[in-house]
């Protein structure tokens, strides 16, 4: 069915990878799956959830709170989704505001001043894009979210349980260790959008999600996660204890790596990690024209405005305006 | 044979003119040039292209462009209706640029800056590894080199084709600002029409002053994909550089004609913290995390940011890798040898 939306003549992706792909991505939002309201207690001993940004109010698309993992102090960060209509409009479909962003802020702040691990889950199918949300700064709040965990002196470990939905899911996704379940998904931008700006129809959603190459598996080989924790069975939402389990013995052994280093070595590495992410081709090509120091007999000829000598060269010549051809929106 | 006439050599006709968007007036396209690309009827502000944009902003020429080399490949062999090599060809035919962004080092009044431009035309000035690549080296050679970075965004915001790896841009262009804080050098975001998506959730909103140019559209979500999401239609001007001063995100709107000097008063007003003079609040501060790494790197490092650790002998140490790499062998040698080393 999905198929048929693909220009002729393009191979790519095939068939058979975007039904995998629309697979994974219907599992990774099943709706009983389990939430990481479900998984912690099942994973923490002593969860206290805390609540509110002390600025605007208490976003229930995002909990948190101090916890025990296995008697040791943790602070635990999740996007909460609902289970059923009544609580996904009261968590927003798991879709953050701006103040959901800052009480992950002031929780990751109470880490680093406690020396706890941060522990955090991942499942939203993006950061809410409404007006009121960007009236209260949405992209300030996800930047700055993101700048606090790259500087943050406890080691981090990020876990995607479900949606890892763009911004909204970057924003409490830096870590030391990113560790997704089998059938979680990573994304820029969630299929349906990326659909809407590049194929013009939401209707090519399932498409994109092959051509994004979201699945965990494609994730660990572009080098964008650390590693996967199986699911049970079918998936994560035939066995909930199950799951719990196995994603709390990833945690168990990501802290301890991580405990070991010493909070120079934690950033260094944090900020290598990082640093390391995306390929790129690299030439010595030289610099532009504009550039270059002009010759003795250049300049003379210019000041004393000698005909046939060209003007000084300016960036506006190497790389001139040009008619946009109107709005491309091509980023997410 | 025609007959041409030197002075007749610019542009064809079919270029000569361009409509205003904002007032419908025809404004002659080198009269648009000639005024900052600001239309003269109604002062509404076109986009720029790089070069118009370093024209504008520093010091005749002082920019010197670095890694002009850069050039982004095709990880997720991405295909939509278009191959993502085809894309990014025809960009580079259609703008002379390598990619959607330049940085370099130049003078704005006589300060030094490191400073990054986006060109919209390019891709939608769409963000992917080579775009945060060249803005984290940016930062780093304000580090480097204690001198303020300035960036002047334009973009729709992370480039989908490189899926991921894009998105992780964010975090790599932004970590460099914790080290910039720590070391006491003022970062300027620059933002014009438009900046949108993962740029403006990353380092354009992080700012320690934030300038915006007239009527610029700023916001998180592409209209397209906030229409879709939340499935009504969006209050007009929600997302501007007026509404975002309103609401405190951005310090100020300074007109095209003002924005060089208004960029050449804050250099002035915000100097680069006099080094050593620093209080380490945290232990974590740049040249904290550095020595540690340098220690890893056998001291290989620390003669470029000017601190001396000893070295150690290959190997010893952490023992395996990290310690065992030397620097690269370019002068311009960033605080990341060691991770560029370990890419090739």
């Amino acid at each position: 069915m999905t198929d048929m939306l693909v220009p002729e003549g393009l191979a790519e992706p095939l068939p058979e990878e975007v039904e995998r792909a629309w697979h994974r991505v219907q599992l990774a939002r099943h709706a009983q799956r389990p939430r990481t309201l479900d998984l912690i207690p099942r994973i923490f001993d002593e969860f206290v959830e805390l609540h509110g940004d002390r600025a605007f109010r208490d976003d229930p698309a995002i909990v948190g709170g101090p916890a025990l993992l296995d008697a040791r102090p943790v602070m635990v960060i999740g996007h909460q989704k609902g289970n059923d209509t009544e609580s996904n409009i009261l968590r927003n479909f798991g879709s953050a505001y701006p103040e959901g962003f800052r009480k992950a802020q002031r929780l990751m702040r109470l880490a680093d001043k406690l020396g706890t691990p941060l522990i955090t889950f991942l499942d939203t199918a993006g950061a809410f894009p409404g007006p009121d949300a960007e009236d209260r700064g949405q992209a300030e709040a996800i930047a700055s979210s993101i700048k606090l965990m790259t500087g943050l002196q406890v080691p981090i470990v990020v876990v995607i349980v479900g949606e890892g939905g763009s911004g909204g899911a970057l924003a409490i996704g830096v870590g030391d260790r990113v560790l997704a379940l089998e059938n979680a998904v990573y994304s820029v931008i969630s299929p349906e959008g990326c659909a809407a700006i590049l194929w013009r129809s939401p209707e090519a959603a399932p498409i994109a999600a092959a051509a994004m190459r979201m699945t965990a598996a494609d994730q660990l080989e572009l080098g964008v996660i650390d590693g996967i924790i199986d699911e049970p069975g079918e998936g994560a939402h035939t066995d909930h204890a199950a799951t719990a389990r196995a994603i709390k013995a990833a945690i168990l052994r990501s802290v301890a790596e991580l405990s070991g280093l010493g909070t120079e070595l934690l950033l260094a590495e944090r900020y290598a990690r990082l640093r390391r992410i995306g390929p790129y081709a690299e030439d010595g090509e030289p610099a532009h024209a504009a550039g270059e120091a002009p010759s003795l007999r250049l300049r003379l000829g210019r000041l004393l405005r000698v005909p046939g000598v060209p003007r000084r060269p300016r960036w506006s010549d190497v790389w001139p305006s040009s008619d946009d051809g109107g709005d491309n929106e091509e980023g997410a | 044979m025609p007959i041409k006439f030197p002075f007749s050599r610019r542009s064809g006709p079919q270029d000569a003119w361009t409509k205003c968007p904002s007032c419908d007036q025809q404004v002659f396209n080198r009269q648009l040039d000639r005024n900052l690309r600001v239309c003269p009827h109604c002062g509404h502000h076109f986009r720029m292209s790089v070069g118009q944009r370093i024209d504008l902003l520093l010091d005749r020429n002082s920019f010197r462009e670095r890694d002009a080399g850069l050039e982004s490949v095709d990880p997720l062999h991405f295909r939509d209706q278009k191959a993502y090599p085809d894309r990014l060809e025809a960009s580079r035919v259609k703008t002379g640029l390598r990619e959607a962004a330049v940085w370099g080092t130049g003078s704005i009044d006589g300060h030094r800056v490191a400073i990054g431009l986006f060109d919209f035309r390019f891709m939608g000035g769409s963000m992917g590894s080579v775009v945060g690549e060249k803005l984290a080296r940016c930062f780093e050679c304000a580090l480097e080199e204690r001198i303020p970075a300035i960036v002047v965004s334009a973009s729709g915001g992370a480039r989908m084709q490189e899926g991921t790896l894009s998105l992780l841009q964010l975090a790599k262009t932004t970590a460099p600002l914790v080290r910039l804080d720590a070391a006491g050098i003022p970062f300027i975001s620059v933002l014009t029409d438009p900046t949108t998506g993962g740029v403006l959730a990353s380092f354009a909103s992080l700012g320690d002053a934030i300038v915006a140019e007239p009527r610029a559209l700023i916001g998180f979500a592409g209209a397209r994909v906030a229409s879709g999401t939340i499935g009504e239609d969006l209050p007009e001007g929600f997302q501007s550089a007026e509404s975002l001063l309103e609401h405190g995100f951005v310090d100020m709107i300074v007109a095209r004609s003002e924005l060089r000097a208004t960029l050449a008063r804050l250099l002035h007003v915000l100097p680069v913290a006099v080094a050593g003079e620093v209080t380490e609040a945290h232990g974590w501060g740049p040249i904290g995390v550095l020595s540690g790494f340098a220690e890893r790197l056998g001291g290989a490092v620390s003669e470029s940011i000017g601190i001396s650790v000893e070295p150690e002998a290959p190997g010893s140490g952490n023992g395996t890798g990290p310690a065992q790499r030397s620097t690269a062998d370019s002068e311009d040698t960033s605080v990341d040898a060691g991770v560029e080393e370990e890419r090739r």
